[in-house]
């Protein structure tokens, strides 16, 4: 079983993002970027299946501009066999990434896409659902344990009521959650290596796909910030704070 | 004409309060608001989703494969349902992240997630970057908008309404590539996480599942919810439906108290609608300083037990 796994690039979940001062993005410039933590979390889970032999094949595939491909090789690195990367010189929304990754699925064929539930930039977690609709196969979003089994796997999701188990037929789409896995850490070797391993760039135009009627953005904002408030010095004057705030 | 359908989230017993923050986002946007439950003849839920204040009709329909909300089976019966809306919502929580964009890519229209203020007609604003920047977006007018509501921002509508109760038969049950085998509940005793008035959470610091003994206590005293940091769930402390944040719950009680819990920037995107947040950290430095209100400096196995008799 092949399996193809999504890598976004976005920037690093440490920087402390600043809106741009005309107010139509965020500032890009010198900013450390990095693979999508939850991607990074799909990549390592099909390694795993794979190093279980479980899978024979692991595909990475990123959308975006030239840079996307430092992340490519990163996965590369981590273990990945081959990469895609489709060229788009712009930022594309999920229901147009989703046309892209189900070309690729029609020509690829995997038993399984594991995707990250969301992307930390544009937090819309979308993507995964909508390629599973367009594909018509089952969807495992919010995984924290994925097992395969033959032509079915079952899944343990994070839903707000606590752990939902289902099992899908495969192929199937599924978005992972933090605790599905932790990320192993690169090896130097193992980016050397990686220089050699096939990664074919190929321009979103060429997949002829529709670009969807994605809502307008108007205006990037930062929010206002919650005002710093009393330190106090012991419990008691604690409680009294509470209740001069009246919450208690 | 604007008409709006909102897909109920329910347990099969009880409506969800975040169905009823979902009736005030509508009511923002339109008063012509239908609410659709898919149910295995769930009635009662049907019954409160029409006591909803503002809620013109809801639409019940039953079969036995609605049992539990399954993406793959409910998105052909939402989108059979939607040709006759401008707008169709779902709350931006573990149930319509699911559903949601499986119905908007049925439908090839595109969504908007987490909506969290209506600024006109179709114009929003939503959250981006873990909550550090806030998206105004204006949707296209020739195409549905499909959105989920960041139930966190509206508050729940009123219960005295007296909507009409219409049944329609499901369209041809699909999607039985995806089964439902299991629910692990939570702890549901205590107060729900994301609708008490009172949230103490527990983070790294509290260093054990045992040790969170001191933070239940302190929340029945205070009969409060506990919530938790990633770092508290990841360690295995408590159950994941107790994590707050970017990719747990988004929470917004009017009193947050944060235990041993530093403040990164992916935890204070939970809580920044809260009323008032407490803090009880033993690093002066600690980041979760800068955004509470009430902050104290001290080891919470002291702070605790003191905090507790005084409350
Ligand atoms: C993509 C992504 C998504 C994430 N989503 C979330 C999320 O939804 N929610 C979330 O919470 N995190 C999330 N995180 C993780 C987040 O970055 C932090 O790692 C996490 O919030 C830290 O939890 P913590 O504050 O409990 O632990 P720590 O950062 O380790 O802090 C523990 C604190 O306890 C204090 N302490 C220790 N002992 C005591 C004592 N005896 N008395 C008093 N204080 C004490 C310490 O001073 C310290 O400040 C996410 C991270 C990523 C990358
Ligand atoms: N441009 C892209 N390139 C590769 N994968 C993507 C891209 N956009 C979205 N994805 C995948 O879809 C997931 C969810 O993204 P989103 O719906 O934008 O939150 C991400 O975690 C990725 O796995």
């Amino acid at each position: 079983m092949k399996i193809l796994v999504c890598l976004k690039q976005v920037i690093d979940y440490q920087v402390r993002v600043q809106v741009n001062p005309d107010a139509t993005g965020v500032v890009t410039d010198g900013v450390k970027m990095s693979i999508n933590p939850f991607d990074e979390i799909a990549l390592e889970e099909a390694l795993r299946l794979r190093e279980a032999g479980k899978a024979t094949e692991v595909v990475a595939v990123s959308i975006g501009n030239a840079s996307v491909k430092t992340q490519l090789r990163t996965g590369l690195a981590m273990g990945a066999d081959r990469a895609l990367h489709i060229l788009s010189e712009t930022a594309i929304d999920p229901l147009t990434a989703a046309r892209v990754l189900l070309k690729i699925v029609e020509h690829e064929a995997p038993g399984l896409v594991i995707m990250g539930k969301q992307a930390i930039d544009d937090d819309c977690n979308q993507t995964g659902q909508m390629l599973a609709a367009l594909w018509d196969r089952p969807q495992a979003t919010f995984a924290s344990e994925l097992l395969v089994d033959g032509q079915t796997a079952r899944v343990t999701r994070e839903v707000d009521a606590g752990l939902e188990t289902i099992e899908v037929d495969l192929p199937a789409v599924v978005t992972t959650d933090l605790r599905l896995n932790t990320p192993r850490f690169v090896k130097l070797p193992d980016i050397m290596k990686a220089k050699r391993k096939p990664l074919d760039e190929s321009p979103i135009d060429s997949y002829g796909i529709e670009a969807a009627n994605a809502a307008q953005a108007l205006n990037y904002a930062q929010p206002p910030e919650r005002k710093k408030g009393v330190m106090v010095d012991s419990i008691s004057e604690l409680v009294e704070a509470m209740k001069q705030r009246g919450v208690l | 004409m604007s008409r709006l359908m909102i897909i109920a989230e329910h347990d099969g017993k009880q409506v969800s309060p975040n169905t009823a923050k979902c009736v005030t986002c509508a009511s923002q946007m339109t008063d012509s608001i239908d609410v659709v439950v898919f149910s295995n003849g769930a009635k009662t839920v049907s019954t409160q989703a029409a006591a909803l204040t503002g809620v013109s009709r809801v639409i019940s329909v039953n079969a036995s494969e609605f049992d539990h909300p399954l993406a793959a089976v409910l998105a052909p019966q939402v989108v059979a349902l939607a040709g006759d809306y401008s707008h169709v919502l779902a709350p931006s929580s573990s149930f319509g992240k699911d559903l949601l964009p499986r119905v908007a890519a049925l439908m090839g229209v595109t969504q908007i997630s987490d909506l969290m203020s209506v600024e006109g007609d179709h114009r929003y604003t939503r959250p981006i970057y873990a909550g550090n920047v806030v998206l105004t977006v204006e949707a296209n007018r020739d195409e549905p908008l499909i959105a989920t509501v960041r139930v966190a921002s509206f508050q729940a509508a009123g219960n005295d309404g007296s909507a009409s109760i219409a049944q329609a038969d499901p369209q041809p049950i699909s999607g039985s590539h995806t089964r439902f085998v299991s629910l692990e509940r939570g702890n549901s005793e205590r107060p729900d996480l994301q609708s008490a008035a009172r949230v103490i959470s527990g983070g790294r610091g509290v260093g054990s599942a045992e040790n969170f003994s001191i933070i239940y206590s302190l929340a029945d005293r205070m009969n409060a919810a506990v919530g938790a940091s990633r770092a508290a769930v990841d360690a295995g402390f408590v159950p994941n439906d107790m994590q707050v944040g970017q990719t747990g719950k988004i929470i917004a009680p009017d009193l947050y108290v944060a235990i041993g819990i530093s403040g990164a920037i992916q935890h204070l995107t939970g809580i920044k609608d809260a009323g008032t947040i407490v803090a009880i950290n033993k690093d002066p430095d600690a980041p979760i300083f800068e955004v509470a209100d009430i902050g104290l400096v001290a080891d919470l196995f002291t702070a605790l037990p003191e905090l507790e008799e005084l409350v």
